[in-house]
C-alpha cells in the first residue's frame, strides 16, 4: 500500500459512500453544538419533520454569550437568553447531552471536548464554529461548519465533503525561553498568510511541535482556520495518550490499552506525500504581536509597525494603510512603545491550565499598571477554573489586580457584557483581531498569555524574553 | 432552496481584500433564531454612522449602486468565522452572485446552501471588472450558470470553473439533506460495521443524556 497521510487514513476510515464526480459522504463521530449557530438548524429539522439521528454522538454547551460574572442573576440580554432557552429546549426534546451554564463541566466547546475525553484520536469532529480545528491536536479530523451543515449532521450524522489537499508544516528546532505555542502559530500565519491554507488540511510536525504539551498543541491547531485551512492536526503520541487517560469519556484499563494501540497506527506513514510543505525554525522566533486587523498582520515584538509602502502588492498597501488607521498606529513605531488599555487572557486559543500557569508566573508578586483600565482572566472551563484555584492561581491574579471570572468565550467575541469600548486597545490571547471583533472600534493585538500578562504589568508591550519566564510546559 | 440558473444585475464593487464574516454580520446580530432579516445589518459597522445613519463613504450606500445584486470583491472574501449569518445577510440584502478571485472555504460552502453563486475569476479579469463597474454607471453583468460565463453588454465574456455537483445542486435548488438521506441504508450499514459511540466511564454534570 502507498504511504498515507494521517488525514487520508482518517478520511478512508470514515467513508460511507464514494462516487465519481460527487462529494463523498463521511461519517461524523462527534457533533458539538452551542447556542449561537444551532437554533436555526433545529428549527429547520423540525420544519422538515426530521429527527436527530444520533443524539448519543451530539453534545451541546452554552459558551458564546454566557455571562462570566454571577450566573444567578437574570440574563438581561433577552436575545441571548432566548438562545439559551432554545438550546435547552432542543436538547431536552432530542435527548442531547447538554452542559448548561450551571454545569461544573461547562466551558468553551473546544476546551471541554478534549477535557471530557470526548475528543479522541482518529475521530471526525464537527461543530458550527470555525475554531473546531482545535481538536486536531489529538490526531482527529475536526473542522467548523455552517448552520445548514449543522442541520445536515443532526439529520444524517454525515457530511458531504470533498477530500482536501494536505500541507505539512514542519517546525524545527527548540523554542527560546519566553516563546510559546501561540508565537509559533502566529509566525506560521504571518509566513503563509491568512489565505495560505485555503483548501488544505494542515499537519503540524517537527521537534518544536513534539515538545509542546497538549494545551500548546491545541493553541496551534486552534488557529489553523486563521491561515484559511480546513483543519489542522498533530499526530498522537505519548503526550496525547497521557493526557487522555482517565478522562470521563475515555475507555479504561485493557480497553484503553487497545485504543492506544489503534491510535498508534494513525500518524502519517514515512514517505507519505503532502501537496505542500512549509518549514520554520522555532529557535529563530521572537514573541509575536499583531499590529493590524487580521491575524496575518503580525511581527516579532522587537520589530516596528510596518510602512504600507513596504508592501509590494497595491491591494496589500491599501489594506495595511486602512488597518493602521483603524488601529491608530503610525508606521515606524516600535511595538514595545505601544500602550494598552485592557488585557484579556482567555478564549478557546489560550485559556487552559498551562496558559493560566504561565501567565501567573509573570504576574506573581507584581501589580498591573496604573494606566490600565482593566485586566481579565477567563478560564476556558469551570474545570480549568477549579484546578487553577486549587493551585492558588486565582489569588495570584487577583493580588496582581486582575479580575477572575467564570468560563466562556467572553471578550474574544464580546457577545456577553465583556466588551471593549470604542478606541480601546487590548493585548488579547484570543484568535481574531478583526475590526470590531471585541467591540465597535476596538483595537486588538493578539499575543501569547505571558506576553499579555507582561503587557498588563508594564502597561505596554514588552519583550517577555527579558523577564526570564517559561512560556509553556 | 431557491434554484439558480441565470441572473442579470447591477454590480457593486467592494474594493477591499480579505473581507471577513465579522464585517458582514457583527457579533451583536448573531443572537436571533431566524435565517431571515439580516439584510439591513449587512456590513453594519461600515454601512452606518452612529444612529444608523447611512455612511455616505461606504460603496453600498452610493445612490448609483442601489439595488445591486452582484457583489464584486477581492481575494480572501469571507474569511474567519463560520457564521452562516453572512450569506443569509448577503441573500436577504438581494445579492445572488459574488465575483472574486477567491473565498474562504467555510463561507464558500455556506453560499451554496443559500442559493448564492460565488463565481471565481482570475485577478486580471477581476481588475478589469472593477475598472468597468467603477467607470460605467449602471454597469450590469449577466451570470449564466449552465454555460459558466460572466458577460456584459459591451462584449466582455469570462468563463468560470465550478464543481459539476455543486452546479447541479444550485441549478435544481436541491436539498442536500434529502440527497444524503437517500443513502440511509449505506449510513446504517456503516454504523453496523464501525459502531461509533460515546461511552461515559465516569460521571459528568450534564442534562438530557441520550442512551444508545
Amino acid at each position: 500500500m502507498n504511504p498515507r497521510t494521517m488525514y487520508r487514513k482518517i478520511w478512508e476510515s470514515h467513508l460511507v459512500r464514494e462516487a465519481p464526480g460527487e462529494p463523498s459522504l463521511i461519517y461524523i463521530d462527534r457533533h458539538l453544538v452551542h447556542e449561537v449557530t444551532s437554533p436555526q438548524a433545529f428549527a429547520g429539522l423540525k420544519a422538515a419533520g426530521r429527527k436527530v439521528r444520533r443524539p448519543d454522538l451530539t453534545f451541546a454547551v452554552m459558551d458564546h454569550s454566557v455571562p462570566t460574572k454571577n450566573r444567578n442573576l437574570p440574563i438581561l440580554d433577552a436575545a441571548a437568553g432566548g438562545q439559551f432557552d432554545a438550546l435547552e429546549r432542543n436538547c431536552r426534546e432530542a435527548s442531547i447531552t447538554l452542559f448548561d451554564m450551571f454545569s461544573h463541566n461547562q466551558g468553551i466547546v473546544h476546551v471541554i471536548g478534549p477535557e471530557l475525553g470526548l475528543t479522541q484520536p482518529g475521530q471526525t469532529i464537527v461543530c458550527g464554529d470555525s475554531h473546531t480545528s482545535t481538536h486536531g491536536a489529538f490526531g482527529t479530523l475536526a473542522f467548523g461548519i455552517g448552520t445548514s451543515e449543522v442541520e445536515h449532521v443532526l439529520a444524517t450524522q454525515c457530511m458531504q465533503q470533498y477530500e482536501s489537499k494536505t500541507m505539512h508544516i514542519v517546525v524545527n528546532g527548540k523554542r527560546n525561553k519566553g516563546v510559546s505555542a501561540k508565537d509559533i502559530i502566529l509566525a506560521i500565519i504571518g509566513k503563509i498568510g491568512i489565505g495560505g491554507g485555503t483548501g488544505h488540511v494542515i499537519e503540524y510536525a517537527g521537534e518544536a511541535i513534539r515538545a509542546l504539551s497538549m494545551d500548546g498543541r491545541m493553541t496551534v491547531c486552534n488557529m489553523s482556520i486563521e491561515a484559511g485551512a480546513r483543519a489542522g492536526m498533530i499526530a498522537p503520541d505519548d503526550t496525547t495518550f497521557a493526557y487522555m487517560e482517565g478522562r470521563p469519556y475515555v475507555p479504561r484499563g485493557k480497553e484503553f490499552q487497545e485504543a492506544v494501540q489503534a491510535w498508534k497506527a494513525l500518524p502519517s506513514d514515512p514517505g507519505a506525500k503532502f501537496d505542500a510543505t512549509v518549514e520554520l525554525d522555532a529557535s529563530a522566533l521572537a514573541p509575536q504581536v499583531t499590529w493590524g486587523t487580521n491575524p496575518g498582520m503580525v511581527t516579532g515584538v522587537t520589530d516596528r509597525v510596518p510602512d504600507p509602502g513596504s508592501f509590494r502588492d497595491p491591494d496589500d498597501q491599501k489594506a495595511v494603510a486602512r488597518a493602521l488607521t483603524y488601529m491608530g498606529l503610525k508606521p515606524g513605531t516600535a511595538l514595545v512603545d505601544v500602550p494598552v488599555d485592557r488585557v484579556f487572557i482567555g478564549s478557546c486559543t489560550n485559556s487552559r491550565l498551562h496558559d493560566l500557569r504561565a501567565a501567573a508566573r509573570v504576574v506573581a508578586g507584581k501589580h498591573i499598571s496604573k494606566d490600565l483600565k482593566g485586566a481579565l482572566v477567563v478560564p476556558g472551563s469551570m474545570v480549568v477554573k477549579q484546578k487553577a484555584e486549587a493551585e492558588g492561581l486565582d489569588k495570584i491574579f487577583k493580588d496582581a489586580g486582575f479580575e477572575w471570572r467564570d468560563a466562556g468565550c467572553s471578550m474574544c467575541i464580546a457577545m456577553n457584557p465583556d466588551v471593549l469600548l470604542p478606541g480601546e486597545r487590548a493585548a488579547s490571547t484570543s484568535n481574531r483581531n478583526f475590526e470590531g471583533r471585541q467591540g465597535k472600534d476596538s483595537r486588538t493585538h493578539l499575543v501569547s498569555p505571558i506576553m499579555a500578562a507582561a503587557a498588563a504589568i508594564a502597561g505596554h508591550f514588552v519583550d517577555v524574553r527579558d523577564w526570564n519566564v517559561e512560556a509553556q510546559e | 432552496m431557491q434554484p439558480f440558473s441565470k441572473h442579470t444585475g447591477l454590480v457593486v464593487p467592494l474594493d477591499r481584500v480579505n473581507v471577513d464574516t465579522d464585517q458582514m454580520v457583527p457579533k451583536q446580530f448573531l443572537k436571533l433564531q431566524t435565517r431571515q432579516g439580516y439584510g439591513k445589518v449587512l456590513f453594519y459597522d461600515w454601512r452606518y454612522l452612529p444612529g444608523e445613519k447611512p455612511n455616505p463613504d461606504f460603496v453600498l450606500n452610493w445612490p448609483r449602486y442601489k439595488g445591486a445584486s452582484v457583489l464584486l470583491a477581492r481575494a480572501g472574501f469571507g474569511s474567519g468565522s463560520s457564521r452562516e449569518h453572512a450569506p443569509w445577510a448577503l441573500a436577504d440584502y438581494g445579492f445572488r452572485v459574488l465575483i472574486a478571485p477567491g473565498y474562504a472555504d467555510i463561507f464558500y460552502s455556506n453560499c451554496f446552501m443559500n442559493g448564492i453563486l460565488p463565481v471565481t475569476l482570475p485577478e486580471t479579469q477581476i481588475d478589469e471588472l472593477f475598472r468597468r463597474a467603477e467607470n460605467q454607471e449602471g454597469y450590469s453583468l449577466t451570470v449564466d450558470l449552465p454555460v459558466q460565463t460572466v458577460t456584459d453588454a459591451k462584449g466582455l465574456s469570462c468563463r468560470f470553473e465550478i464543481d459539476e455537483f455543486r452546479k447541479h445542486i444550485l441549478l435544481e435548488g436541491l436539498d442536500e439533506i434529502g440527497l444524503t438521506l437517500k443513502y440511509e441504508a449505506k449510513i446504517a450499514e456503516y454504523e453496523k460495521s464501525y459502531h461509533p459511540g460515546a461511552t461515559m466511564y465516569s460521571p459528568v454534570d450534564a442534562k438530557f443524556a441520550a442512551q444508545k
